[in-house]
């Protein structure tokens, strides 16, 4: 399961579509919208991705990590478009057979997610906004 | 006698791109695309001076990547009329 989505993510089908009886370890990542981000008060974000190109890299990705550990099942759902405090923007989890590999993938997945893949994050503030640059 | 050729035939074809834009790239910009056209060879790093020479505010980015047809490209790879070209400001998911 990899998508970008402009609805909610329901976290509990991704780590459904993780599922494997060969799996004793389910990893989960959930990136949150939170209120404070450079010393301001964030009204909401908005998420803006080059569709084809970002779902390409993160097939890619999750075929990295394939090669990298024993993983079974890999998930990722990026939400799009506007989003308000507390709503979760995207939700990487991971299937291995034991939990050291499963955190290893996962904390992959999400550190290169943030390095590679065409997102951009614009945060909204009381007095203003700003597109973020995670790599600067 | 042979017919002399055009100076200008001997010239190689002026690139003419299109270039999808995003983020603060589109702000700067104005546009969510562009067009512009480029002197062979119409490489990445030619297609960024020419962007930042148009858009200097560009420069001031902390990156600024060039995608063709889906993935990031080298600095010298020459640009084709159809490739599908994007800036790649820094990238700021998850």
């Amino acid at each position: 399961m990899i998508v970008l989505t402009d609805q909610p993510i329901a976290v509990a089908d991704v780590i459904a579509a993780v599922q494997s009886d060969r799996a004793g370890a389910v990893d989960v990542f959930i990136g949150v919208v939170r209120n404070r981000s450079q010393s301001k008060n964030v009204v909401r974000l908005e998420y803006e991705a080059y569709e084809a190109m970002a779902l390409r890299k993160l097939r890619e990705l999750a075929a990295e990590a394939k090669m990298r550990w024993p993983v079974e099942e890999v998930a990722i759902v990026h939400r799009k478009g506007v989003l308000q405090v507390g709503e979760v923007a995207v939700v990487v989890a991971v299937s291995t057979p034991h939990r050291k590999e499963a955190f290893e993938a996962c904390q992959y997945l999400i550190d290169t997610l943030k390095e590679v893949v065409p997102i951009w994050k614009k945060e909204v503030y009381e007095d203003g906004e700003t597109w973020i640059a995670a790599h600067a | 006698m042979i017919a002399k050729t055009p100076d200008n035939a001997t010239q190689p074809a002026a690139c003419r791109v299109r270039i999808a834009l995003f983020g603060v790239t589109k702000d700067i910009v104005g546009q969510s695309e562009i067009s512009r056209t480029l002197p062979q060879p119409a490489t990445v790093a030619a297609l960024l001076d020419d962007l930042k020479a148009a858009y200097p505010r560009l420069s001031g980015l902390s990156s600024l990547a060039v995608a063709v047809n889906n993935d990031y490209a080298d600095a010298a790879y020459c640009l084709r009329e159809n490739d599908e070209i994007a800036l790649i400001p820094p990238v700021s998911g998850g």
